[in-house]
Order: structure tokens, then sequence, then C-alpha cells
């Protein structure tokens, strides 16, 4: 049973304009049986703090091509091998609207 | 508490320095570790620059920033650039210029203001002269802009050489010092210029043709800027994103005789002032990466086509198309790049001193001239037979205008401008298609633009509402051909125009 982790989010380059501008969040995930990881804090990410447009942020299991995601500072590209991607508390993920 | 981050994965290594861990995946599949990632951001922009010499020590160069990652990108690397070591550093006077566009997207006085208000404080911090024009400037431009100019002479390879070693030993002190940036107040915008501009982009019936209109539109300000200012270049931010995006928008929209200019390093359609894109080398994914590592500050700001749905425009879909084929197969983008690179404009040397054979719009070389086989007459042709439908067909016939659009319908402009002035605009009946004056126009307009600023013309449903400077050389241009044709017969000519 993990607790609850608090994680900062960014979002930058154009995608804060789907969450009312607003482009740092200071978020609590709630506690669960597994650990959380990157897919299902994006669909927690969707249903709590998206306020618009959802196909413009989600396409299927992970963001819409041409948004960069960062977590501490590292490419999300280069942790997507084998198994899951497990977010501990105090984890900073950004997300950039990369596309033109 | 320390961030920690548990991922189970095979930790890569840095491609380079093959000790620190790997920070981000650039191109295809190459890691690098931030240290050395930025090392290889800053080397690949004096890297461009220094390749192409193009740039000369001690010139005046505008940067066209629009706020946006890439142009704010740009913005540092030369701030960078310019306070280094003597033998690496960059030797030329930059300026900055930012088009405000609030009028284009809707945007209230206040909220226009808000974001002006930001960037200025983002180039003050620079200490380099900055100029914010708002776009309903280019309402006033006068017709020299569209007129080109006299290119300057070619300078041979080895003049850079000898430029750079004269201003080393000099050390740089003949050249016009950066200028103190005067106090620049923000310049006060008029409403009823608004609403012009805004009668003028909502004359545009589709999204595709308003984009490529705010893109010429954008571009005649930014030159005008240059030269009245004394700068002699201007850069712009393209990201190697943007343009590979740009290379296929510009395909379908008819522009392939003008992609050398459109995505190349240089482009000196203007004459006296050369485009240059110093960060045609840099994806979007890298910018954005090296903007939030070094928190290099931006403004985001909305333009015509933000979320808007895949298919508003070709632009956008174009954009989503290469977005999305980068995420399964990331050498997308470059070999779109390597692509664009290899293409040269031929250039055809015309007699048209006057600058007849150049678009009226986009300024680059007429494509309109072509042989009796060509695709182009095809598409001529099966024009004029669709349009002689409609000039045979009565006014019932026409369908009903889209509803909201108010007055003349769309349609008869089409089928006046597709027969290309040679049956409406001189019936002279006003029975039938020419039920306004307005008509004729578009198809005289059309015949001095290249194909694709004919088809963002034909997308308006009238040219009246275009800036004056436009209008009045287009008639210029018109009454020059018009006399050529009238005195033909007695013109000595260099031969190319037949006995």
């Amino acid at each position: 049973m993990a607790a609850s982790i608090a994680i900062h989010l960014e979002f930058g380059g154009g995608a804060e304009l789907l969450f009312n501008g607003v482009k740092k969040h200071h978020v609590t995930l709630p506690s669960q049986s597994e650990p959380w990881d990157m897919k299902q804090l994006l669909v927690w990410i969707q249903r709590n703090l998206l306020k618009e447009r959802p196909e413009l942020f989600v396409q299927g299991d992970s963001v819409r091509p041409g948004i960069l995601v960062l977590i501490n500072d590292a490419d999300w590209e280069l942790m997507v091998s084998t198994g899951k991607l497990c977010l501990l508390s105090e984890c900073v993920c950004v997300c950039v609207c990369v596309c033109v | 508490m320390a961030a920690l981050l548990l991922f189970v994965s095979v930790s890569k290594k840095c491609v380079k320095c093959k000790e620190a861990p790997a920070a981000l995946v650039i191109r295809a599949g190459d890691a690098y570790c931030r240290l050395c990632f930025k090392d290889f951001f800053i080397h690949k922009f004096k890297a461009v620059l220094g390749k192409n010499r193009i740039i000369f020590p001690g010139e005046k160069v505008l940067l066209a920033v629009s706020g946006g990652p890439s142009s704010c990108s740009m913005l540092r690397q030369v701030q960078e650039g310019l306070s280094q070591k003597a033998n690496k550093k960059l030797r030329f006077v930059p300026g900055v210029a930012f088009i405000d566009e609030g009028a284009a997207i809707g945007q209230s006085v206040e909220e226009r203001q808000r974001t002006v208000a930001e960037l200025q404080a983002v180039f003050q911090a620079t200490g380099f002269p900055f100029y914010i024009l708002p776009l309903e400037q280019v309402l006033d431009l006068p017709a020299s802009v569209v007129a080109t100019n006299p290119s300057p002479s070619e300078q041979p390879a080895s003049a850079y050489k000898a430029a750079v070693h004269h201003f080393v030993e000099t050390d740089g002190s003949n050249f016009p010092r950066p200028q103190e940036p005067k106090k620049t107040l923000l310049p006060r915008v008029q409403e009823s210029h608004t609403l012009m501009l805004q009668q003028l982009l909502g004359s545009v019936k589709t999204l595709t043709a308003r984009e490529e209109l705010l893109n010429t539109l954008r571009q005649h300000l930014l030159v005008h800027t240059a030269r009245t200012e004394g700068y002699s270049k201007l850069m712009l931010g393209d990201s190697c994103t943007r343009l590979a995006v740009k290379l296929l928008t510009s395909i379908s929209l008819g522009r392939g005789a003008q992609l050398a200019q459109d995505t190349g390093f240089s482009d000196s359609r203007y004459g006296d002032i050369i485009l240059v894109r110093p960060m045609r080398d840099y994806s979007a994914k890298e910018v954005a990466y090296y903007n939030h590592l070094f928190t290099v500050p931006y403004v985001v700001i909305p333009s015509v086509d933000t979320k808007t749905v895949d298919k508003a425009s070709i632009q956008r879909l174009t954009e989503s198309f290469v977005t999305k084929l980068q995420t399964d197969f990331p050498s997308t983008v470059s070999t779109i790049y390597r692509t664009s690179e290899k293409l040269q404009t031929a250039c055809r040397k015309r007699s048209g001193a006057d600058g007849c054979d150049r678009c009226l719009l986009c300024l680059c070389s007429l494509d309109t001239a072509v042989e009796a086989a060509s695709a182009f007459q095809a598409t001529l042709i099966s024009d004029q037979l669709s349009g002689s439908k409609c000039l045979r067909g009565s006014a019932a016939e026409t369908p009903r205008p889209e509803p909201g659009r108010p007055e003349s319908p769309p349609l008869t402009a089409q089928c006046c401008s597709s027969a290309e002035g040679r049956g409406c605009g001189r019936a002279g009946s006003d029975g039938g298609c020419c039920s306004s004056a307005k008509l004729p126009e578009t198809t005289r307009l059309k015949s001095l633009l290249c194909y694709s600023c004919a088809l963002t013309v034909r997308d308006m449903s009238t040219v009246n509402h275009l800036p004056q400077y436009i209008l009045s050389e287009a008639q210029r241009r018109q009454r020059r051909s018009q006399m050529r044709e009238e005195i033909s017969d007695f013109l000595l000519d260099d031969g190319d125009e037949g006995n």
C-alpha cells in the first residue's frame, strides 16, 4: 500500500493553455495499492486538471505527439523501456508542448 | 527532501562523453547528457553562422522574435555568443523586432499590452535595441516594400575572410557600437486600424489562406523595419521541425518553385535585406529542452490556428502529420530537412529590371509563365471550362452564399477570376456575373502573383481590404505592363522577346 505522494507538475510551451493558463501545479496523488506510474498520472491529470480539449493533450496511453515530457529534467523517452516507471515523492514532471 | 527517481530501465550513458547519465534523446536515438547537450547546442549556432559566412563582422542584424521558444532561444544564443571571449565571439550588432499580432487573434487591448509588457522586460534584459511593432502598422507601409531593390553585389568568399581579419586587427573599434536601447514607448494603435486589419483578415475565407496572408504581411513589416532602421540582415527563428512542416505545406500550397527560398538558410528575395535562418538545424525538441534547462524566457502567444482541429488548415494538418510521424519514426524531420538542403533556386535572369517578373506579394520569381503542355496550363483550362458554365448560367444557379457571410456571393468572384480576365473583365455588361466593380480587380491582381499567392487571393472575398501599398503597387505594375504592350512594337529589346 503506497502512501500518497506529492509531485510538482509544470506545463509549458503552450500546454498551459489547456489548464487555464496555470503553469505550475503542486499536487498530491492519492495513495493506492501499487506505485504510481506515468500512464496513471496522465489519466489523473486528464480527470482532475485538464480544463478543455483532452484530445490535444492525451492520445491513448500517452501524451499526444508533439509534447515533450521531462521527469526530473530527463527525457521520458529514455525511461520507457522495460517495466513501469515509478514516481516517487517530490518528482518534478514537466510537459512542454513542442509542436510548432 | 532530495528528488529521487526510480526507474526500471537500463540507464543509458551519454553517447558523447560516455560517462554521465543521458538526459535527452535527440534525432534517432542519440542520448546526450546535460553538459554535452549544452555544448552541442551552443556550438551548432556558431557553426551554422560560421559555415555560411554570410554575416559580416560589424553588420547590423535584426532578430525577428515572435516570443515563441525558437526565436527566444535564438535571442539567447546571440546574447551568449556576443559575450564570449574574443576568438570565437559573434561579431555582429543585433537588434530585436517583435510584431504584436493581437488584432489577428482578437485579443483585447489589455491582453495585448500585458503580453507586450512581458516581452519588453525580456528584451530590456538583453540590452539590445528593440522595436515593438503592432501588425496594424502594415497598413501604412510604403509601396517600396514590394518593389524589389537591386541585390547587393555578390561578395566573393575571400571578402569574408578579409573582413574578419580586418575586424580582429582593429579590435572592432571601427565598427558601429551596439546602440544603447532608446526608451521606446509602447506604440499606440488606433482602433480604426485594428478594425481595418480585422476586416482584411475577415475577408479571407479559409484559415490556410489567412495564415499565408499573415505570413506575407509579417515579412513585409519586418523587412520594412530592417530597412528603415538600417539593418542589412534579418534573422528568423524557424526551427528544423517548423521548416520541415513548412516544406511539405509549401508543396501542398503550390509553392514548389519557391521552396529553396522559403526553407533555405538564406533568402535574398528582398535584395538589400537578406533573411537568415540560423535555427534551422535545431529540432523543436532540442529547443524546448534547452529552454527548460537553462531557463530561457519565452512568452506563449496563441496564433490563429492554436487549439484548432487537425483539418482546420493545410498548415495545421501538415504539422500534425509530421509530428505524429516523428513519434514513430524519429528521423522524419531530419530526412525532410536534408532534402530541403539539396534544393536550390534555378536563377532565371529575366529582363524585368523594374520588378515586373516578381510576385507582388511574396516577391519570388513568377512561376506562371510556362509552356502550353504544362500542368499549370491544364488547371487554367479546367478553370475556364468550369467558369464558362457559370457564365452561361443565370444568377439563380449560383449557390447561396454561406449563412453569416453578408455581401457579394463568392462564386461570382470565382468565375470571373477563373477566366483569367479574358472573359468577364472585358464583357462590360452587368448582367450575369460582373455584379460589382470589384471583381475585375481580383482578376488583374492575379496576373501579378505567383501560383500560390494567386490561390491565397482567390480565397478572399474581396481584395479591396488589402493594404494600400499592395493595391497601389499592383496598379502601377498594371499600368506599366499595359504601356509596354502599347509600345512593344517600338521597343528595341535585347533579343529575347522575339524579332
